[in-house]
């Protein structure tokens, strides 16, 4: 399978603060990955930094075998990479639909695709975006980021503080992502099991740094490396 | 969470919507003496639809929109008096043409700033300009101003008269023609990825949205309809003087949409109706403190209405409609 994503060396952070050192691993085609680590040690950061939000001071960062590493956000949001803020960032004077309208972009994705994968949008269609709950902004949120046709999806904890019932709605929707539409899927989560569950690889971070690059049902199937690892959800 | 100002889900025309244009209406049959005051009024409406558009949907912070105002004046009264073009759409024409022009050129490096870097620059353009048109006499008239402007009958039918009527008219058809433009405009796609870029380019960019390529268009097209108010202006005024450039027409725009309502639409409407008529009225009452009253107005405003006049009149239907 073809290469989808490849960081080298990456040292990325906030400024003058460095916050990833030397990361590095590769992500083929159609795979999804869990990034897993307690609070603070860089899964957001590393999520931010692939998409162009953080200050870069060392490495390279490949997608589909181009560096990308110098491009604006927009260029990398352009050549396929979309992003799932853990704060969604809908906008609240839109509606669901002009939302979705906003980053629409030619190519697989439609909004009725959208609502087809949340029908829940599709009633909330004329809503504006703070007048739904916080389970449809994260469907409203992964489905805007659809509409720019990604190949290679960053989901940051989308299902943190999610009704029970949400979360599995919104767990079918990333596995049908990532086994029936090829996308490429990086799913940054708290809850390690979960994540694992729906995951082909994994990563954990420690302070920066990954402690563990391996296979998803390795590291679910041993509880206690996985305890001593993170925190387990 | 921020509260949704100026833009509604529901793009159909309200009945509401049709108010200020029957208002217009009737004020050019039952106030005839007040028709110059009114083409004054219209004028300053399309000049505050403009700026609305920039900084109430697209969050572009500037205090030179003067300078497309009233480069778009200066053009109109150099066609005329300097270059004996007299055709109203023509000048309005070569008004809007340059004045986007000056928008482009100058949006190219204005929008590449933020927050107070942005606010001097625009500031800086608008006293580049108005010390341009002091300088250049021979052209502009300097101080003195630009007077002889003489404006041929519409379509070469409708002779601008004595009474005002056929500029009144005149800068209703406009106004109506900008506010239309307008509202198709912030209800497209194009006037939601405002929006968005107003409430988080940052997600924008990150959405794949072209915001800088967005942010020059609107603010070109804004300008060009600057330019088409101050084109009005001069052709009403038959005069045209260096007050409209600068610092004040600027601000006194600001104070004028923040009256109203920024990021409303019919804010634009409201702030100069308002603004224009008191000064009109405290200028007779009393000419030498008559800026004291919009000062206060404007404080009022400030304290205790966040969103302008028609913020207040959005917060009285909300709390009848829950009393019902």
């Amino acid at each position: 399978m073809p290469e989808a994503l490849r960081l080298e060396g990456v040292r990325a952070g906030y400024g003058a603060t460095v916050v990833l050192e030397d990361v590095g691993f590769s992500l083929a085609e159609r795979d999804a990955l869990a990034v897993l680590g307690r609070n603070g040690v860089g899964k957001t950061t590393m999520l931010a930094t692939i998409m162009g939000l953080t200050t870069f001071h060392a490495g390279r960062i490949e997608f589909r075998g181009r560096s990308v590493d110098r491009l604006a956000v927009h260029e990398r949001s352009r050549l396929g990479i979309g992003y799932v803020p853990q704060t969604r960032d809908i906008f609240p004077s839109l509606s669901v639909e002009e939302n979705l309208a906003v980053a629409g972009r030619p190519g697989r994705w439609s909004q009725e695709r959208v609502y087809d994968l949340f029908p829940r949008l599709a009633e909330r269609r004329a809503h504006m975006g703070n007048q739904i709950s916080g389970g449809e902004q994260q469907m409203l949120a992964m489905g805007r980021a659809l509409m720019g046709d990604p190949s290679l999806l960053l989901l940051d904890e989308p299902l943190e503080g999610l009704a029970p019932i949400i979360v599995d709605t919104l767990l079918a929707a990333i596995q049908r992502l990532a086994r029936e539409e090829s996308l490429t899927v990086v799913l940054v989560e708290q809850s390690a099991k979960l994540a694992l569950e729906v995951t082909d690889q994994a990563l954990v971070l420690n302070r920066g740094r990954i402690v563990y690059s391996g296979s998803s049902a390795e590291l679910l199937a041993d509880p206690e490396r996985l305890g001593s690892l993170v925190i387990a959800g | 969470m921020n509260h949704p100002v100026g833009y509604n889900a529901d793009h159909r025309l309200r009945w509401t919507e049709w108010l200020p244009w029957v208002v217009a209406l009737a004020v050019f049959f039952l106030l005839p003496d007040y028709l110059s005051l009114g083409a004054r009024v219209l004028t300053y409406i399309l000049f505050a639809l403009s700026l609305d558009l920039i900084l109430g949907y697209a969050g572009i912070i500037t205090l030179g929109h003067a300078a497309f105002f009233g480069l778009g004046a200066y053009v109109t009264g150099i066609l005329s008096a300097k270059l004996g073009v007299n055709d109203p759409l023509l000048q309005m024409l070569c008004s809007a043409c340059a004045a986007g022009l000056l928008g482009l050129a100058t949006g190219a490096l204005v929008l590449r700033t933020h927050g107070l870097t942005q606010l001097m620059l625009t500031l800086a353009v608008a006293a580049v300009c108005l010390e341009v048109a002091n300088k250049a006499t021979p052209v502009t008239g300097g101080a003195d101003g630009l007077s002889g402007v003489t404006v041929a009958p519409i379509l070469g039918l409708f002779r601008f008269d004595m009474y005002g009527r056929t500029a009144y008219l005149w800068c209703l058809v406009l106004v109506f023609g900008g506010w239309w433009l307008i509202r198709r405009l912030i209800y497209s796609p194009f006037g939601a990825a405002l929006t968005g870029i107003r409430e988080n380019s940052v997600r924008m960019h990150a959405v794949g949205a072209p915001v800088y390529k967005r942010l020059l268009t609107v603010y070109t097209l804004s300008a060009a309809i600057a330019g088409i108010a101050g084109a009005l202006l001069t052709q009403t005024n038959q005069f045209v003087g260096l007050n409209v450039l600068g610092f004040e027409p600027s601000g006194e725009l600001l104070v004028m949409l923040i009256l109203g309502g920024v990021g409303r639409l019919y804010g634009a409407f409201v702030g100069p109706l308002v603004f224009l008529i008191a000064q009109d009225f405290l200028a007779r009452q009393f000419p030498e403190y008559w800026y004291f009253g919009i000062g206060l107005m404007l404080v009022v405003v400030v304290l205790f209405a966040r969103g302008g006049i028609l913020g207040i009149s959005d917060a009285v239907i909300a709390r009848m409609r829950r009393k019902a």
